[in-house]
């Protein structure tokens, strides 16, 4: 995972050494495959670098990971000991003894217990190795420190010609071998060891630096391979030690795809496409007490919810204490905790130097593989400016590589991190949404705003934020001939905007109220004009028909005269 | 108690010895010879002695914490002693086995 961040070997490098893997990480991606195999390697270092763990880790992997076991043989510690020492990080030497998948040989050499009264050799150590080896067909060798022979004999010329010659056997034997060698005066080893052992030398170093101390790694020399030759940073914690080649400032990584919803109804509604891009880097800003915590709680809650990982860096609260916050607003972080989901990494600042939590969160990224990492707060990382930037621009880059959203907060308004610093971390950033408190009429209002979001069209307005049991909701903010009005301010606007929609509601009901009596009144009037019409059409009509009438009686009584005139003449 | 030495008050421990040596190259056997003739003369016959190969018993070497060959080691008195060379300096051998006082002062 890592060897795709590190220059890779030229393709016309020949034929590829043949090499064995140590199983540290990040070790056997520096070394493109790990330690040449059936060679010796030296790995020195000052004391308490790390040696004796690099060689136990070394003979452990290969025991538990590469079914070839191996043979320690101790210089230093006793066995008891050794087992004790590396207990802590979850080896068991001694289960492992008695499997047959490992040997150790604690080899006491002590200057006042031994008489040199003569000529010798060291075919002693020889047949003791030749016999564990043999014993449980070891195909790794740690011989740590075999320095510690110049202290028990004092015959130089003897040790030394006996060393060649042990390395040679070694070689002969195709074992592959780690010699650790501590730091001397002028060159890498006290005895100069790596006079013999050239195939491949590991410097491991130890540095303080404003109280804080680094790990540091560096392969100075690997006859016949490629190798990443900075300095990387390296860890020992709970889970071993690892190597980690984070140096890479390549802007070639895939863009993904996707949009990442934030959980905040209101804020994904002022993003064009309704979240942020996956795989962005988002920075929230803002002062003490603006609601950066909780508007990472919402993402993450978000996030989990829909099933995806998260991983949190927290640095200034626990993890605890942030999931019992975000319950304030109805988030329950605990859950997704539980269900594996979520997991929060809470270390102080101080505890490690820059390099070394990079180091760290890159090596619990990828182990973890969240699709959402939180960084809070990015401003309490402290360390010389310059190399802020630079490892600010490397997490960054970390992130991005593996398409990771990461969502990084900045207690500083300007999204800086340090008071003096110009350039600030804004430009590294895709998105960046500010939160600020507004002071009026006596109380504080929370808002926030979208400066920018790269690849999509976002909303320019400020929006008052309210954090309540129901989560984070957004409310527009009232922009009057005042100014922005939030808070109470703006619940009276609101108020005194409701009461006048409501009367004006009123009156148009009013209104609708009169203008339907008329109309039912006119509908009345219309009723009775047409009950009279009908009344008058009844009378028009009796009227015609008493003129049939009389008509036809005076018809009659005309016939009836005109009868009797004719009679009487 | 050592029933080997009936004149001493404060009879002295046993003394045990056992020389690892490599093999049989001409270094082994110069060893073993010039061991035998230091003890002959020193100790006579209050002395035990086992010449261990190294290539044949291997496991031993650990048990014994040898690392040079050919090494001699003194199993008792207690504390065990390692010498290491091929015992060519004598006067070295009995200091490093702390029995120069003996040499000094011969049995009756």
């Amino acid at each position: 995972m890592t060897s795709d961040r590190e220059p890779r070997p030229r393709p016309d490098a020949g034929p590829a050494l043949a090499k064995v893997p140590t199983g540290i990480e990040g070790f056997d991606a520096i070394t493109f495959g790990g330690l040449p195999a059936g060679r010796p390697s030296l790995v020195c270092g000052s004391a308490g670098c790390g040696k004796t763990l690099f060689a136990t880790t070394f003979l452990v992997n290969g025991a538990t990971r590469y079914g070839e076991p191996g043979v320690f043989m101790s210089f230093e510690e006793r066995a008891e000991d050794l087992s004790a020492n590396v207990a802590s990080l979850g080896y068991d030497l001694d289960g492992l003894v008695a499997e047959g998948k490992l040997a150790i040989d604690h080899v006491r050499v002590e200057r006042s217990e031994i008489e040199e009264t003569g000529e010798y050799d060291l075919e002693g150590l020889f047949i003791r190795l030749g016999f564990a080896v043999d014993a449980i067909g070891a195909k790794r060798i740690v011989l740590d420190t075999i320095e510690t022979l110049f202290s028990g004999f004092s015959d130089d010329a003897t040790l030394r010609a006996e060393l060649r010659r042990l390395f040679g056997w070694i070689k002969e034997r195709g074992l592959t071998a780690v010699i650790t060698g501590e730091r001397g005066e002028g060159q890498l080893t006290r005895q100069g060891l790596e006079e013999y052992v050239s195939d491949c030398v590991v410097l491991l170093d130890n540095r303080v630096a404003d109280q804080i101390t680094t790990r540091r790694l560096r392969v100075v020399k690997y006859r016949g391979s490629a190798h990443g030759t900075n300095e990387y940073p390296f860890l020992i914690d709970a889970e071993g030690i690892s190597v980690l080649p984070v140096t890479s400032a390549d802007l070639d990584y895939d863009v993904t795809e996707g949009i990442l919803p934030t959980g905040i109804a209101g804020l994904d509604a002022m993003l064009g496409p309704g979240g942020f891009h996956r795989g962005s880097s988002i920075l929230v800003s803002g002062e003490p007490g603006t609601g950066k915590s909780m508007v990472c709680a919402s993402m993450i809650d978000a996030a989990c919810a829909r099933g995806e990982r998260c991983l949190a860096f927290v640095f200034e609260e626990s993890g605890a204490q942030i999931a019992r916050n975000a319950r304030s607003i109805g988030l329950d972080l605990n859950r997704h905790v539980a269900s594996g989901l979520l997991r929060f990494e809470a270390a102080r600042p101080s505890l490690y130097g820059l390099e070394m939590h990079l180091a760290r969160m890159h090596r619990d990224i990828d182990r973890f593989a969240p699709s959402l990492v939180v960084v809070d707060p990015l401003s309490a990382l402290r360390g010389p400016s310059s190399e802020l930037q630079a490892t600010l621009l490397r997490m960054v880059d970390l992130l991005k590589g593996r398409g990771i959203t990461a969502l990084f907060t900045s207690l500083r308004e300007d999204g800086g991190l340090d008071r003096d610093d110009t350039i600030g971390v804004s430009s590294l950033m895709d998105a960046w949404v500010k939160l600020f408190n507004v002071e009026a009429n006596g109380e504080r209002s929370r808002t926030l705003y979208v400066i920018k979001a790269r690849g999509m069209s976002h909303s320019n307005q400020v929006r008052e934020f309210v954090m309540s049991g129901d989560g984070i909701r957004l409310v527009d903010a009232y922009i009057g001939p005042a100014g922005v009005l939030t808070g109470t301010a703006r619940v009276a606007q609101e108020a005194k905007e409701a009461a006048d929609a409501l009367r004006a509601e009123e009156a148009i009901q009013r209104r609708q109220r009169e203008a339907a009596r008329r109309r039912q009144s006119l509908e009345r009037q219309i009723e009775e004009l047409r009950a009279a019409l009908e009344t008058t059409q009844e009378d028009e009509a009796v009227l015609g028909r008493e003129d049939d009438l009389r008509a036809a009686i005076r018809a009659d009584e005309r016939r009836e005269l005109t009868a009797r005139r004719r009679g009487r003449t | 108690m050592s029933p080997a030495d009936p004149s001493g008050a404060s009879a002295p421990a046993p003394l045990r010895l056992r020389l690892y040596v490599a093999g049989t190259a001409p270094r082994s056997s110069r060893t073993i010879e010039s061991l035998r003739q230091l003890c002959g003369r020193s100790f006579g016959e209050a002395y035990e002695l086992e010449v261990v190969d190294l290539y044949q018993q291997p496991g031993l070497a650990a048990e014994d914490g040898v690392v040079a060959a050919p090494t001699l080691v003194r199993l008792a008195p207690l504390p065990a002693r390692r010498l290491a060379g091929d015992l060519g300096d004598e006067d070295r051998v009995l200091q490093g086995l702390g029995l120069d006082r003996r040499a000094e002062e011969p049995a009756p």
